[in-house]
């Protein structure tokens, strides 16, 4: 049986120059970082070099900005909680949206269990939040606003650009969870007022269990991880060298020309997927709008009436990978909390959509295929 | 059956030694495998764990093992609607469910076996102890399982034919130490995991405790059928016909004898308890019963025919006659020997040597034509 992929916000497999830097660097350059002989010098060279290409990807004005950790969750986790604890005696008062990932609703959850609090922004049809609402939440106290730049399940953008230049009005610090949007988007941290950006590698290509943290100057923190003065003690543990050298390639693979080829490829992809579904007479409705500047590696879709559980298991009966939801205890699927606060608790797409994602190796002739698996099983589905 | 790897085989996976087995026997002999585990109550233990978490980790480690997917699905409504609602409601009837009976026939065999159809099984297994044969026509006939002491007919007894007619049973003809054998020598994550007793919604728990979280429990007189009260009790949902423990009471001066129950009056609120194991108001000649299932057609057999029965689970079989209606939905099973404990709410299945025929629901027992008073 062929195996298609089409769960690319989930994770992506590595790119083929990733594994072959990163390979390279397994076999040359054990060194530890922080060690003062030739080995660690070795290694240390490495990591500044990747640390640079990291930086300029973002616009960051120092290569020191960026700080690397085990991915988007650390990431988003140390951006969350430790710079509330470094600015409680300034404010208690965050602000989020509704759609964040996990790794930003719990530890907000956290923060609010030790005495913060904490607004979640509402969202629209487009998963998108008003500005004017983010306007109206900021007050004196407030220290840190998290919006996410694209959704991981519905692939809404928000306008980072303009929510920077709000935030910068304010005493508050921003920070965004680009973990989905990093290597499809260009990101220019000092243009955009942002504070504080995550980032995971795997998403584009890169190694597992790695991803950085962008911290701009008048950002500080403790590290969440207590240990050595690695990353300039804001995070302790002896660096990954091989696999942030082959994050650096991934990233190194992805110029601006490089994404809009990507964000292009993605698009005719779902094009040919929209068509082919409607050209099959299947019933279905696009999640989150249809805003042209949405993720477009992310579709997620509402087959009417065709429950979402036993469809997701007969794609993958034949070979097709997607998702539904985030799975939780048992395996079962928990309905997502980002179609909830789009649609209700009423809705019936919590129980009837599913995500398709896709990523550099797919094909047109993937696409196709998964065209008549979902005709047919829709059809079959819905019959019995 | 056409070929084994055209043939796919959905296999309902609990997390035992059980259902591994089966899914690796079916896997070794080449069929297209795919385990699903259902999750049909949500419970969680001391640390906030859901207990079927565990049972889920066990099933994704052997289905690795085995090498077939496997994915889960979620039957807590349908548990709770099917299943809990009807045992609820027969306790508040002062009646003794038997959920076992009810989930096979409403949840393994209903839901899960729709939900197996839809990804395209031709046939579903669990690690049940019963064995199927097929005639040359198609009819199936549900056979008892190769191990007595395992024999799993009881609970299957209120299938339908179109039910087993999708249902293959891997390990019926083997008895639970070989099982336990092939688990072991093919590595299984399960091998040495405990067996699950009890009913699966209340585990290990106390029993009283669990029903008074859903019941109330109205107590009241504990009394000898002259009328002399001899204590009180918690509940009658609480007690069952032939209980003796938990009572609370001694033997008196009169006699040393244990107490057992004798009967219930709903009416009253009374809890009738007598002496003595063989006590006379314990023993039934007749039953009748309702829900009257039978596997494969009887017509042949007329409306009255002899057979053997089990009244509860794990019970040697007793001879018996069936008298059944006109339209077959009602039966009266005269007993060849007096019954002990004969339980209105719990099945009265029947056998033919080690066909099992089919059940009915108990729902009075009769001493000489004289209701016994168990509910």
């Amino acid at each position: 049986m062929k195996h298609i992929y089409l769960d690319n916000a989930g994770t992506t497999p590595m790119a083929p120059e990733v594994i072959k830097t990163m390979t390279i660097a397994m076999e040359q350059t054990f060194g530890n970082a922080s060690s003062t002989h030739f080995f660690g010098r070795q290694a240390r060279k490495v990591l500044d070099e990747s640390r640079q290409i990291i930086a300029k990807s973002i616009n960051a004005k120092r290569d020191d900005q960026i700080v690397f950790t085990s991915g988007g969750t650390e990431s988003d986790n140390t951006a969350v909680v430790q710079t509330a604890l470094a600015r409680q005696h300034e404010g208690k008062h965050l602000i989020t949206t509704a759609v964040e990932h996990e790794a930003i609703l719990k530890p907000m959850k956290y923060l609010e269990s030790l005495g913060f609090e904490v607004t979640y922004l509402p969202v629209d049809h487009d998963g998108l939040i008003s500005l004017d609402d983010l306007r109206q939440a900021i007050r004196p106290d407030t220290i840190l606003v998290s919006i996410m730049t694209g959704n991981n399940e519905v692939g809404s953008h928000f306008p980072i650009h303009e929510i920077g230049q709000i935030v910068a009005e304010s005493n508050a610090w921003f920070h965004t969870d680009a973990v989905q949007a990093y290597g499809l988007l260009d990101f220019d941290v000092q243009a955009d007022r942002i504070d504080l950006l995550s980032t995971s590698a795997h998403k584009l290509n890169g190694p597992k269990f790695l991803g950085f943290l962008y911290r701009s100057d008048r950002v500080k923190f403790p590290s969440l991880i207590k240990g050595g003065d690695q990353e300039l003690k804001r995070r302790a543990g002896t660096e990954n060298v091989p696999a942030i050298a082959g994050f650096a390639k991934a990233v190194s693979l992805l110029d601006s020309a490089a994404k809009q080829a990507k964000r292009q490829k993605f698009i005719d992809l779902q094009q040919r997927l929209l068509e082919g579904l409607q050209k099959n007479g299947v019933e279905f409705e696009v999640n989150g709008g249809q805003r042209p500047d949405k993720l477009p590696h992310v579709l997620n879709l509402w087959f009417k009436g065709c429950p979402a559980l036993p469809l997701l298991t007969n794609l993958d009966l034949n070979g097709i990978a997607a998702s539904a939801g985030s799975a939780c205890t048992a395996g079962s699927i928990d309905p997502s909390h980002v179609l909830l606060a789009i649609y209700g608790k009423d809705s019936p797409r919590l129980n009837e959509s599913l995500r398709f994602s896709f990523g550099f190796e797919n094909t047109v002739a993937e696409i196709n295929y998964t065209v008549q698996v979902l005709a047919k099983t829709i059809k079959k589905l819905k019959r019995g | 059956m056409q070929d084994n790897r055209q043939t796919r085989v959905v296999v309902g996976m609990s997390g035992g030694v059980d259902s591994s087995v089966v899914a690796y026997l079916l896997k070794q002999q080449g069929y297209d495998v795919v385990g699903v585990f259902m999750k049909n109550w949500d419970d969680k233990d001391d640390s906030g764990v859901c207990t079927a978490t565990q049972d889920y980790e066990d099933v994704a480690k052997v289905a690795n093992q085995i090498g077939i997917p496997y994915y889960s699905i979620n039957f807590e409504k349908e548990y709770w609607d099917r299943v809990f609602s009807y045992f609820l409601d027969e306790y508040r009837h002062g009646r003794t469910p038997n959920p076992d009976v009810m989930c096979n026939k409403e949840i393994k065999f209903k839901a899960f076996l729709d939900y197996a159809l839809q990804l395209d099984a031709d046939y579903i297994a669990m690690g049940h102890y019963a064995q199927i044969r097929r005639d040359a026509d198609g009819t199936v006939h549900l056979l008892r399982g190769a191990d007595a002491n395992k024999d799993q007919t009881y609970f299957l007894s209120q299938l339908s034919q179109q039910q087993l007619q999708k249902a293959i049973f891997p390990i019926g003809n083997l008895q639970k130490p070989e099982v336990r054998k092939i688990a072991e020598q093919a590595g299984l994550a399960t091998a040495h995991k405990k067996d699950s007793t009890g009913v699966c919604f209340i585990g290990e728990r106390n029993f009283r405790q669990f029903l008074g979280e859903f019941l109330p429990a109205k107590p009241g007189l504990m009394k000898t059928v002259d009328g002399a009260v001899i204590g009180k009790h918690y509940g009658l949902m609480n007690y069952t016909i032939g209980q003796r423990r938990g009572l609370g009471i001694g033997g008196n001066s009169n006699s040393s004898q244990p107490w057992f129950v004798i009967g219930k009056d709903l009416q009253t609120n009374t809890l009738y308890v007598g002496q003595g194991f063989h006590n006379p108001h314990l023993y039934a000649d007749t039953l009748d019963g309702s829900q009257v299932s039978f596997i494969a057609p009887i017509e042949q057999r007329g409306l009255k025919f002899h057979c053997t029965a089990k009244f509860r689970y794990r019970q040697k079989d007793c001879g018996v006659t069936l008298k059944l209606s006109a339209d077959r939905k009602k039966v009266s099973v005269i007993f060849d020997q007096p019954a002990r404990a004969v339980t209105p709410g719990q099945e009265v299945v029947f056998y033919d040597g080690d066909e099992c025929l089919g059940s009915a629901t108990i729902d009075h027992a009769y001493q000489q034509q004289r209701v016994l008073q168990y509910v």
